[in-house]
């Protein structure tokens, strides 16, 4: 209760001031959080407008005069949207999947076994996850070149899982490094095999910081643009992303299209974070935080 | 034992992420010809010589620079302030959080294309509100000009760089414990000495963090930049589109690489920062 007379360290408050102050966090956070969306606002009225109103009225930001919500539709189909939305799940679900797992593998590693190589292995994932992607733009390319893996979603997927081992390894281990270690001992000495205890114990007692790790890498990977760009370069495998990206520039007067693409394409991410954000910030605090 | 665990993250790893890093540091000594053709062809510090004399790159770097300071000088203060001020205990406090963290969701290109809108001369809301308010010579063509072009860029990053730092600061928050805070209240401290003297001190990992993030972020600024001016506009370059169209559309491997460089020496030193701050943590604990 922070808006206990206590903590804003006053004298005690009456009940008559308390509520006031509540009612000036609710005004607060709503003039905040609005003026604050108001580009999400403006997409969606654009996106139920027809182009006529568009083009006459001149005014986008303001709501439509009628509400055309088939230009939904119209972007799903007639525009391509639902192909490339198909093409960002084939891409996004595998490769936060895999970065999950394989990370958990190093981050059990490097949790839970003292050796030499611990630390130097556990900075090169810290210091590989800050890097300026521009360091891998040209090998990956020549290397996903040479070995036919380019235009190829077997290609991006393997880039994706690779390129985010870094954090995703160094979130889980920190988490990891809480769980006491009596309960990776115990089944030790009952004869347990390590992996057995990877699997059983340590991989189910993370459940909720990989979670909140999902969240981050669903959202990165979907709105990934610059992999796609250079690792994708045939229309029919590109994400949604990189479909708008290029949207703008072909479908240049056809505001409603693009607006409305854009809203489809962020409904995958949205949801995915309202799922799980009940797990998103406690997930953080043990990760991030630590950091 | 731990090899069996590390076996395949690990070589992954190495095979696209450390490997290149190694590879574009060499990249960068050598010459155009000699990475595409096959035979190296080293040139010294070449590259980095006719970078220093590139009036092109010299613009990225002075505009990435600009970037810099917009993320810490902008995000960090916000995204507290409104950490702070959603941190309550009321019900439905969740919900102003959840909204504000929406714009982190969305790709840089749904909001490069909505931020056009927003800045388009003629009906974008920005310049008819700067208008209505009477003050029409405020009112600019904000991505076509040259001088104002950066900027406009920047504060559409900082516009969803906020909702980030304000996830970080919650998550430090919640590492305050309220007793000390209640402590203080019964030695009688100010809000003013309460924030100085107990918030601040325990949020400085966190500000560390989000400094940290927030930097490399704007180095990393790529996609706004492609969206919103499709490279084309070259006045609001920076490092990472220069380095893209160096080296995919002029194929100079070699000097894309040595723009890289550069990137990854600037970022070096905040990087170290960050892990050596990831490793005290850990003696703490």
């Amino acid at each position: 209760m922070k808006y206990s007379d206590k903590a804003m360290g006053m004298k005690p408050m009456s009940i008559k001031q308390r509520k006031l102050l509540q009612l000036l966090f609710y005004f607060f956070g709503t003039l905040i959080v609005l003026l604050w969306l108001i580009p999400i606002f403006i997409a969606i009225f654009t996106s139920a407008k027809s182009m006529d109103e568009i083009m006459v009225s001149k005014m986008m930001w303001a709501p439509p005069h009628q509400w055309i919500f088939s230009n939904y539709a119209k972007a799903w189909k007639n525009v391509g949207i639902a192909h490339y939305v198909m093409n960002s799940f084939i891409v996004t679900i595998p490769s936060v999947i895999g970065s999950l797992l394989i990370a958990s593998l190093g981050a059990f590693a490097l949790a839970f076994y003292s050796f030499k190589a611990n630390k130097p292995i556990l900075i090169t994932f810290i210091a590989g996850m800050l890097i300026p992607f521009q360091m891998l733009m040209i090998p990956v390319y020549r290397f996903s070149d040479a070995t036919g893996l380019i235009n190829t979603y077997t290609g991006i997927i393997l880039f994706h899982i690779a390129f985010q081992l870094g954090f995703c390894t160094f979130f889980l281990r920190n988490f990891m490094k809480q769980i006491p270690f009596s309960l990776i001992e115990a089944p030790r000495i009952d004869g347990a095999g390590d992996f057995f205890i990877y699997r059983k114990i340590v991989l189910p007692l993370s459940i909720s910081s990989m979670a909140a790790l999902a969240v981050l890498e669903f959202t990165w990977i979907w709105n990934d643009l610059l992999w796609s760009l250079i690792l994708l370069q045939q229309d029919k495998l590109k994400t949604v992303t990189l479909g708008l990206a290029n949207m703008q520039g072909e479908f240049i007067t056809n505001y409603n299209m693009v607006a409305a693409g854009s809203i489809i394409a962020s409904i995958p991410p949205l949801i995915v974070f309202l799922l799980f954000q009940r797990y998103f910030i406690s997930g953080l605090t043990v990760g991030a935080e630590k950091a | 034992m731990p090899w069996f665990f590390l076996a395949l993250p690990l070589t992954m790893y190495l095979v696209w992420v450390v490997f290149p890093v190694l590879q574009s540091l060499l990249f960068s000594l050598t010459s155009r010809d000699s990475i595409m053709y096959g035979e190296k062809k080293f040139i010294g510090f070449s590259n980095f010589i006719r970078l220093f004399q590139d009036p092109q790159f010299l613009l990225a770097l002075k505009n990435n620079l600009i970037w810099l300071i917009f993320f810490v000088a902008l995000p960090i203060p916000l995204g507290l302030g409104i950490a702070m001020f959603f941190d309550q205990d009321l019900p439905g406090s969740r919900i102003y959080k959840t909204l504000f963290y929406v714009p982190m969701t969305l790709s840089f290109a749904v909001i490069g294309t909505i931020w056009a809108w927003i800045y388009h001369p003629d009906f974008g809301v920005l310049n008819t509100f700067l208008r209505a308010i009477g003050w029409s010579s405020a009112a600019k063509q904000w991505l076509g000009d040259r001088r104002y072009m950066t900027i406009a860029l920047v504060i559409v990053g900082v516009w969803r760089q906020v909702p980030y730092v304000m996830i970080l600061y919650l998550a430090g928050l919640k590492n305050v414990p309220e007793e000390l805070i209640e402590a203080s209240m019964i030695d009688g401290a100010s809000w003013g000495q309460k924030f100085r003297r107990i918030i601040i001190p325990l949020l400085g990992p966190a500000t560390t963090i989000a400094v940290t993030i927030s930097i490399i972020d704007s180095l990393r600024a790529f996609d706004i930049v492609y969206v919103m001016t499709n490279t084309k506009a070259r006045a609001a370059e920076v490092l990472s589109s220069y380095m893209y169209s160096s080296a995919f559309f002029y194929q100079d491997y070699g000097y894309g690489s040595a723009i890289a460089v550069i990137q990854f020496v600037i970022t070096l030193g905040f990087i170290m920062v960050y892990v050596n701050n990831s490793l005290k943590n850990e003696v703490q604990r």
